[in-house]
């Protein structure tokens, strides 16, 4: 009956059932009383309202049974979420790592995947952090979720019990691309796994400063590396090439140099390029001098 | 019409202009009744652009990807709806509107304690609505934050987050002052023999609401001040960037906006408390447990907060002394469904549209609440939290919940308001196509909310359609019932048959006095009741 997608649908499940299941009984039988109290008590049957006197036993009884129920549905509802904090030792561990607009995962050794590949029936350690704004990390077919929040751990664990691709959504609204922030879970056998991890290659360790203040600031998101588009025009081959821009609503031709690099980082509404909605681009104003010339080397060699 | 209306000094309030003259005379009222007019025309004008930008998502969300706007728009539509539906809509709503208008005649008051007061709120809040316009239409752009304001996004993106916040603490003055302004009426100006227990039971709900609105409405405003510091002089509170803690803002963005939901509901119940026992000619079941629990919902609900961040971190302890305390302050509002349905047991039953839509508040009120309780829980909160199922629990909490009682306040009180009758055959039909409509755009949200669908998505996964599009269809429909229901009020309220002063057979002290009422209220001294529900 329950889905053994992970170890934790079976608490979460069956703590939904039996507080919807209570909730429908109250529903059903509420809704009934009223309709059979309008049909049976109508004005149009004629009879004189009857005044009737608190009853201090039924009212003390219609706060008893329902304090008894709602303690127990928190006792259930507490029983199923205590084994989500409890992670076993032997966890293999892995980050996930939120950005505006996507999820990255590393691996031990360094390792950097874009999608969360996991072995079957072995128990996985999620470390969660996120590098600039709030994100969410949710699983709904393993019942979890954890947020990622900047500069503040937080975890979540699960065992797969089934094979399979499962989805992982950002939960937490994070900004433009929110409903984009989308990701794979993929549970595969301990061999495939393990097989899988070789054909990582490992994070460049020393990757050069300007693409590290890049990545931190979430402009590749927007703004790819590769020549393709993707909210904003790419960055391949930015330097030196010639674009049209417009300019407090006129069109002009300019040059890309360090001077337009800066100024569209600083204040990227002054000269919106031809084709790309104003307004997109947040300001990043706590940018240093070092930062940005490291971005503007970095740009340079960007063939 | 009434006796006491053929007395020659009565003039009603709509006539009496007082010292000026045309729309001064309304903009320099200070009497309740025009105030609390005032303030229905502006809620009415806010709710029905919250309901076009609500129907707006509706069409984008008809196929997956881009369907009527882009991803930006989407998300300042989301923002604004918020902003329009919880602050100017929702929590204003019922006290400022029917609470202005009932509250003195209901503790046999000539007005509020502070008349001029009571109209600067007015003015204030005027004020902080402009200003959340303004955020709209400034240069940086339409908010794209979320009426929650989360930081650290709200301190970093581009968009007009000062104006909005800022909007939102003026409007946060106008609730203070409100609730200061009952909380000492009730205190100072029940007629003589009107004891606390022999108040309604709305001035009772009022009563509690101001506290929680005099008391938490100050968090969110400092909240919000701070959030509005670290934009404007980079002092690190929420930022992590800049050593402060998101989770700061949340903690603190919350103990004033779960208490704000108690500021939405009580007074709905107050006033579906006020109808039944009207419509089945029966004194309320549970006069004090119903009393009582008012006040215990605005104590306990201030302690709940943490029930929105379960997922954000926070420790396990706080996880479950959170989950324990808010399934305990449903009790209160159980006891309440409890002892409305007994009311109706052996009754006089008047099947009437402000009684249907009561019936039509408890049915959409036992869903929302009864879902709330599967976000209570910490287990299945995991599952939903953050998804559609919270968008479509808190929407029948809010609009099946608060927005059905305003309606089921409107239909009841109207004939008092405005001295007119509205066609009876007309609303009910309006009603029905209203309630079909709500659960058909709501009641899908669920269902892809358990499937996983998170809410604030621009775009989804294409297994998730077919629920959005009935959802859409049910958008539709609303908005349709919502039409018929508007137009037949507005045609009730100017060309309606002249409404008796007590066409519902009430027994609270506003049905003893001429439909519309005096400008004085009272031109006798009104003969206070031990029992307000004596309906021998
Ligand atoms: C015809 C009427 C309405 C429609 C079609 C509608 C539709 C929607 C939709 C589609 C969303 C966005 C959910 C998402 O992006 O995941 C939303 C959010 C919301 N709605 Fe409504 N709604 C309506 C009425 C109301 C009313 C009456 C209230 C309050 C009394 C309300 C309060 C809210 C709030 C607070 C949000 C959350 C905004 C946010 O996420 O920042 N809505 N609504
Ligand atoms: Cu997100
Ligand atoms: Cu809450």
């Amino acid at each position: 009956m329950f889905s053994k997608a992970s170890n934790f649908v079976y608490g979460v499940d069956s703590a939904f059932l039996i507080i919807t299941g209570i909730s429908v009984f109250f529903l059903v039988v509420l809704t009934a009383l009223m309709i059979y109290f309008v049909i049976k008590y109508n004005r149009k049957n004629g009879k004189p309202a009857q005044q009737i006197k608190d009853n201090m036993a039924l009212e003390i009884t219609w706060i008893a049974i329902p304090m008894i129920i709602v303690l127990y549905m928190f006792y259930i509802g507490w029983k199923g979420f205590i084994p989500m904090r409890v992670v076993p030792e032997d966890a293999i561990e892995i980050t996930a790592e939120g950005s505006m607009w996507k999820f990255k995962f590393e691996y031990p050794g360094n390792k950097i995947a874009d999608t969360l590949v996991v072995p079957i029936d072995r128990s996985i350690l999620i470390n969660l952090k996120s590098v600039d704004v709030l994100h969410g990390f949710s699983v709904p077919a393993f019942r979890i979720k954890e947020d990622m929040v900047p500069n503040k751990p937080n975890y979540s664990w699960f065992t797969a019990g089934e094979l399979g691709d499962y989805d992982i959504y950002c939960t937490v609204y994070c900004g433009l691309n929110h409903s984009n922030m989308l990701g794979v879970i993929r549970v595969v056998t301990q061999q495939e796994y393990d097989k899988w991890l070789l054909t990582l290659h490992e994070k460049l360790k020393d990757s050069p400063q300007g693409m590290k203040i890049l990545e931190k600031n979430g402009c590749i998101a927007c703004h790819s590396l590769d020549g393709s588009k993707v909210v904003g025009p790419s960055f391949k081959g930015i330097y030196g090439s010639k674009r049209k821009v417009s300019t407090s609503g006129s069109e002009r031709e300019i040059t890309v140099d360090d001077a337009y690099i800066t100024k569209s980082i600083v204040d990227p509404g002054a000269d919106v390029v031809v084709g790309y909605p104003a307004g997109l681009m947040q300001p990043y104003k706590s940018l240093s001098e070092s930062d940005l010339k490291l971005i503007n080397e970095y740009l340079k060699g960007l063939k | 019409m009434s006796n006491v209306s053929a007395n020659s000094e009565y003039v009603s309030y709509l006539d009496h202009h007082g010292k000026y003259k045309g729309i001064m005379s309304w903009i320099m009222a200070t009497d309740h009744k025009r105030i609390a007019l005032l303030y229905m025309y502006s809620i009415m004008t806010f709710f029905i652009i919250g309901v076009v930008l609500g129907i707006m998502m509706k069409l984008e969300m008809l196929t997956p990807g881009e369907t009527i706007m882009k991803a930006k728009m989407y998300n300042s539509v989301f923002t604004l709806h918020g902003i329009l539906m919880i602050f100017m809509v929702v929590i204003p709503g019922l006290s400022a509107v029917f609470g202005n208008f009932f509250l003195p005649i209901h503790i046999g008051a000539k007005d509020v304690s502070f008349p001029k007061l009571n109209r600067f709120s007015w003015w204030i809040f005027v004020v902080g609505s402009i200003m959340a316009v303004l955020s709209q239409v400034l240069k940086d752009g339409p908010p794209d934050t979320g009426w929650t304001f989360y930081a650290p996004y709200s301190t970093t993106t581009s968009s007009n987050v000062i104006m909005a916040t800022a909007a939102a603490f003026v409007l946060g003055f106008s609730s203070i002052l409100t609730g200061l302004n009952f909380i000492v009426t009730i205190h100072q100006l029940r007629a003589p023999g009107m004891k606390f227990f022999n108040m309604p039971l709305f001035p009772w709900a009022l009563y509690a609401t101001a506290w929680i609105q005099l008391l938490a409405t100050p968090v969110i405003g400092i909240t919000l001040l701070m959030l509005i510091a670290e934009r404007a002089f980079h002092i690190g509170f929420f930022d992590p960037a800049l050593g402060g803690d998101p989770l700061l803002f949340q903690h603190l963005f919350w103990i004033y906006s779960h208490p704000a939901v108690y500021v939405m509901m009580l007074p709905a119940m107050g006033v579906i408390t006020e109808i039944i026992p009207t419509f089945c000619q029966r004194q309320i079941y549970g006069y004090k447990a119903v009393a009582v629990s008012s006040l215990a919902i605005a104590g306990v609900g201030f302690l709940v907060w943490g029930h929105h961040m379960y997922t954000s971190g926070m420790s396990d302890t706080a996880r479950w002394f959170f989950s324990l305390l808010t399934f305990i302050v449903a009790v209160p509002s159980a006891i309440k469904v409890f002892n409305w349905i007994t009311t109706m047991y052996k009754g006089s039953i008047d099947v009437k549209p402000p009684f249907l839509y009561a019936l039509a508040f408890i049915f959409l009120f036992i869903i929302g609440g009864t879902t709330g309780l599967l976000l209570g829980s910490v287990a299945t909160n995991v599952q939903v939290h953050d998804t559609a199922f919270v968008v479509a629990h808190f929407h029948y909490i809010i609009f099946g919940g608060m927005g059905f009682a305003f309606f089921a306040a409107i239909h009841y009180w109207l004939p008092k308001m405005y001295g007119r009758m509205y066609d009876f055959k007309m609303a009910n039909i309006g009603l029905v196509i209203n309630f079909i409509g709500f659960n058909l755009l709501y009641f899908p949200q669920f269902v892809i909310g358990i499937q996983g669908m998170p809410r604030r998505y621009f775009d989804y996964p294409a297994k998730f359609q077919p629920a959005q599009l009935v959802s859409s269809i049910g958008g539709f429909i609303l908005v349709t019932g919502l039409i018929i229901m508007i137009y037949t009020l507005v045609k009730g309220a100017r060309k309606g048959a002249p409404a008796p002063a007590n066409p519902w057979r009430g027994s609270t002290l506003e049905w003893q006095i001429p439909s519309p009422p005096s400008v004085e209220n009272f031109d006798e001294e009104p003969v206070i009741k031990e029992n307000p529900y004596d309906y021998k």
